[in-house]
């Protein structure tokens, strides 16, 4: 059986990622760790401290449904991106592959699934911290944050799919400089992990909400608090869709760059 | 014996250029089958299309008795192949590689770990199990692509160009590998621009040239068609030269190529001692040696450049 050209065999090359990730587990699982962790310190509790929010709620509470946003948006954009152009041009991974049982479609997609599974695994990560520093500041308020585990796949799933569509067209890997500026850029400052959305213009607010990054961040936002609205399933609407359009470009647009 | 691939018509247009140019070949089960051509000839887009990583622009292509365009994955869980460019997976070590494949073909575990024991031991790669890829030589590289291609026992093993590139010390040990697997019955598909390998691994062959099929046969046949049993070369100089090539153009039935300091001389029902004869003062520049497969394909392709 297959969807999109997608089988069960898509599976294998995620096994294959997570063979060599558990081959390099060092230098793969330690990262992972520190970027969130540096991150909550600097900006959480250094800015924080100049940051006064409605309700009392502390800085670092506010920004770290932005870090569960973010930062799985950041791996599965470094593996679907950089990581997936060397292993299609460099390494020659794909031709391998492709020359067994498997299509195209299958490992584009087990490479997608398995940049979404570095998001949710991220996600465990930072759920750990936040954890830790709940008692000092009322992160974590609800037990529904265990859904950001989910939620991190799905934002996995809609950026390893845009980087991926990006790695389609790629020419070389400087090219990725336009996917840095134009893309993760915007989806890191715009996307209301740092500050309320309320905060920006009206035109950046509108525009904001055509990033998919905006929508996982709203999402992580109610799950923390537990405070959930029914705009919430809008959101986790748009997050699907997000997922869907960019995962089937993905596919479609790699079988035009490898099928020849 | 039965026909394990078989081509009609078989064509591959890119945007501006023809690859393959409406070629009708078929390989029979067991044998080894070689592609023979200069670059650009249209080898390796046939092998793509056999291996059903490249769709074909028309035609018809059977493998196993499977229609490539409609049974990929079946055909493909058959075929072994090893391309022309390195692509080993450089994150994984040396058994790893043949493990992860193997899982690509959904080969069980149990069965993958001794497959890949006796495939090691088979290609000499042992002692290098645990090693990582980029640390082997370019032999040892090109010995584990092979050893890759044979995890899942296929029924025809596809080998693009497989020695380009090795010394020649690592091409034999290679070629005393394909040989064994050959008297094991391994249908073989072979493309190659060295004579030398064509002559030493395949039974039947053809020569491609600008996408079409110019010659086919067994390499004998080949070397009796198009170019007779034995050649004769000419290495003179200035009115020596001259006074030569005008005595043997006298003679009838007798093809003379002029390239650059040399003369060859083909003649297929030639007496060729009668020849020599007449050329004895010119003696030492004068030299009668066997055809190869060599002398069929720069007949055959000319002796330009194809980049």
């Amino acid at each position: 059986m297959s969807v999109l050209g997608v089988s069960y065999r898509s599976y294998r090359v995620w096994q294959r990622n997570r063979d060599v990730v558990r081959r390099l587990w060092f230098v793969e699982l330690v990262p992972p760790v520190v970027g969130p962790l540096i991150m909550m310190s600097a900006l959480g509790l250094g800015l924080g401290a100049f940051v006064e929010l409605d309700g009392g709620q502390s800085y670092v509470a506010f920004l770290t449904p932005g870090i569960l946003s973010i930062f799985p948006m950041l791996w599965a954009m470094f593996d679907c991106g950089w990581g997936a152009f060397g292993r299609m041009t460099m390494q020659g991974v794909y031709d391998a592959v492709v020359a067994t049982p498997l299509n195209i479609e299958d490992v584009i997609a087990g490479e997608i699934f398995f940049g979404a599974t570095r998001g949710a695994l991220q996600a465990v990560h930072i759920l750990v911290a936040a954890a830790i520093f709940t008692p000092a500041y009322g992160i974590i308020e609800s037990p529904l944050a265990i859904l950001a585990i989910p939620v991190a796949f799905l934002a996995g799933l809609i950026f390893g799919s845009i980087a991926m569509s990006f790695t389609s067209v790629a020419p070389s890997m400087t090219a990725y400089n336009f996917l840095f500026a134009f893309v993760i850029n915007p989806m890191f400052w715009f996307g209301g992990a740092f500050y309320p959305l309320e905060r920006l213009p009206t035109g950046l607010q509108t525009l904001a909400w055509f990033l998919p990054i905006t929508h996982i961040v709203a999402i992580n936002r109610g799950l923390l608090t537990g405070d959930m609205h029914w705009s919430h399933l809008g959101n986790l609407a748009a997050a699907l869709a997000f997922a869907g359009a960019f995962f089937a470009l993905a596919l479609w647009s790699m079988r035009r760059r490898m099928v020849k | 014996m039965s026909e394990i691939i078989r081509a009609r018509g078989l064509t591959k247009r890119f945007s501006d250029l023809t690859a393959v140019d409406g070629i009708d070949f078929s390989v029979e089960a067991g044998e080894c089958f070689g592609l023979l051509g200069p670059n650009g000839a249209g080898k390796t887009s046939t092998i793509r299309m056999i291996s059903c990583v490249s769709p074909l622009t028309s035609g018809e292509l059977l493998v196993d008795g499977m229609d490539v365009t409609t049974s990929g994955r079946e055909i493909k869980a058959r075929l072994g192949v090893v391309s022309q460019e390195e692509n080993l997976d450089p994150d994984l070590s040396v058994q790893q590689n043949l493990l992860v494949y193997a899982r690509y073909f959904d080969i069980p575990k149990n069965d993958a770990r001794q497959r890949t024991d006796e495939i090691l031991e088979l290609f000499q790669l042992s002692d290098r199990r645990h090693e990582i890829v980029d640390n082997l030589s370019g032999g040892m590289k090109r010995r584990l692509i092979i050893a890759r291609a044979l995890i899942n026992q296929p029924s025809i093993l596809v080998l693009d160009e497989p020695t380009t590139g090795l010394d020649p010390q690592a091409r034999h040990l290679v070629w005393r590998k394909l040989r064994l697997l050959q008297s094991q019955g391994t249908t073989m598909l072979l493309t190659t621009h060295y004579m030398e390998e064509a002559a030493h691994l395949c039974d039947r062959l053809v020569v491609m040239h600008l996408g079409e099929i110019l010659a086919e046969g067994t390499p004998a046949e080949l070397i009796e068609r198009e170019v007779g049993h034995q050649v004769l070369e000419l290495r003179l100089e200035g009115v020596r030269r001259e006074a030569a090539v005008e005595l043997l153009q006298r003679r009838e039935g007798l093809q003379l190529e002029d390239v650059e300091e040399l003369i060859y001389v083909y003649g297929h029902t030639q007496d060729w001692a009668l020849v020599l004869k007449e050329l004895t003062e010119f003696q030492e520049g004068v030299r009668l040696r066997e055809a190869t497969l060599e002398d069929v394909f720069l007949q055959l392709t000319g002796r330009g450049l194809f980049d």
